[in-house]
């Protein structure tokens, strides 16, 4: 188990799914189990490309 | 918080909406499948920031909404018997079965109580031995790992008290059925991004080449589901049809192994009959032969009601994408979120609460 912040409220979280979860790692949690962990490097590459398409304005 | 304001960015979100515009030659029908993106699509407005050309219709992906009436009433009955503790998702309570729903059992005094997980009904039979604790699995693949380890966590703590009410569905069958319908109008599909997490997308490749048809598993906030429409709108323009990963951030090819496994050890697939749609092949889970004890259909030997759904109620339509919520004569009406006739009514994400959250105003106009 572990404790997640959901933007502020707290909760005991089953993590035996994502057993690669470290402290400070954000994860996608249904019904009290972490499901996946969200990957840093792909969630900031998309932004990126993102970012890009709402500048082009 | 990180990873859901940068996903709800007005800024993107409208540029995405130019760049679809700039996409777009003809018409097309696409639809999402999961009921927390119908919600997104409805509450950010995004359908009204899509080109005329391109329409998206509503799936059925909310399981409080394809539970079947059959199965509500068994759960009524279930939580009306004075030795059974009956904990559900809290917005099960209020899905009409044929006689009442569960908030009436526990309004006449009946003990039904609401879980956020299903670990909490399994801690409520180790706390209460008299008691025997009925949890109502219901739910897509998202679920599926949370039922099946509280039933294995019920069985390393050898509780006697502890079972459930499974009616658990697969979301491919379904895709499945709509593709092989005369009927069908839809021309690609919003993969659900949180049933992909657990189990990959896989499935949805072999849908996307034997029906060529596009599927483009996406995400549940406005940027991620302009993106999946936008990812859409290019494939079919080219005459492609392929899996597409929009979610990329939570969702791999193969899912999450791990929570697999345990579906995998605890459930078997069997047919399953979606309410206002019908028995369905292959679409659903119930537990293997080896956790029979922890069945409660079985256990408490329940009998199928055989209930029909009201006439008025054209949820089978909704629910198949052939007709929107504001088509029903009852909508808004006869039947709203206070007094739901059928399940799309009941739940934030259904289709027909939605509508009459977000755009009941336009209707009266």
């Amino acid at each position: 188990m572990a404790r997640v912040s959901f933007a502020g409220a707290e909760r005991e979280i089953c993590i035996d799914f994502v057993p690669e979860a470290e402290v400070g790692d954000y994860v996608l949690v249904h019904v009290g189990f972490a499901l996946s962990r969200i990957d840093p490097e792909e969630a900031e590459r998309t932004l990126e490309e993102l970012r890009r398409i709402g500048e082009l304005t | 918080m990180k990873y859901l304001d940068e996903y709800r960015d007005e800024a993107v979100v409208r540029g995405l909406a130019r760049r679809l515009a700039g996409l777009v030659t003809r018409p097309w029908v696409l639809m999402e499948i999961c009921g927390g993106q119908t919600h997104t699509i409805l509450r950010y407005g995004l359908d009204q920031l899509l080109p005329a050309a391109v329409e998206l219709v509503h799936g059925p992906g909310f399981p409080v909404c394809v539970t079947p009436l059959e199965l509500l009433d068994k759960a009524v009955a279930l939580a009306a018997r004075p030795e059974i503790c009956f904990v559900s998702f809290g917005d099960m309570l209020r899905v009409p079965g044929s006689q009442g729903d569960l908030l009436h059992v526990k309004a006449a005094g009946g003990d039904v109580r609401v879980a956020y997980s299903p670990l909490e009904a399994v801690h409520l039979a180790r706390a209460m031995p008299e008691k025997e604790v009925v949890f109502f699995a219901i739910g897509f693949e998202t679920t599926a790992p949370a039922n099946a380890m509280a039933v294995l966590e019920a069985h390393r703590l050898g509780l006697e008290n502890f079972s459930l009410l499974v009616s658990h569905v697969l979301v491919p069958p379904a895709i499945r059925l709509l593709l092989q319908s005369p009927r069908n109008r839809v021309q690609g599909f919003i993969a659900p991004g949180h049933v992909c997490a657990v189990e990959g997308y896989a499935a949805y490749e072999e849908l996307a080449a034997e029906f060529a048809v596009p599927m483009v598993v996406g995400g549940f906030e406005p940027v991620d589901l302009m993106e999946a429409v936008c990812m859409l709108v290019a494939q079919l323009e080219k005459g492609e049809a392929r899996a597409e990963n929009q979610y990329v951030r939570s969702v791999t090819r193969d899912g999450n192994l791990a929570a697999r496994r345990v579906v995998e050890e605890v459930f078997t697939v069997c047919d399953r009959k979606w309410r206002g749609i019908g028995s369905i092949e292959r679409s659903g889970l119930g537990l293997r032969e080896k956790w029979a004890r922890f069945d409660a259909a079985r256990r408490f030997g329940l009998a199928a009601s055989g209930a029909e759904e009201p006439p008025e109620c054209i949820s089978a339509e909704i629910l198949q994408g052939l007709a929107k919520p504001t088509d029903c004569p009852a909508f808004g009406i006869r039947c709203t979120p206070t007094h739901p006739m059928g399940a799309p009514m009941v739940s934030a994400e259904g289709a027909c609460a939605a509508y009459h959250r977000y755009r009941r105003l336009e209707v009266s106009q």
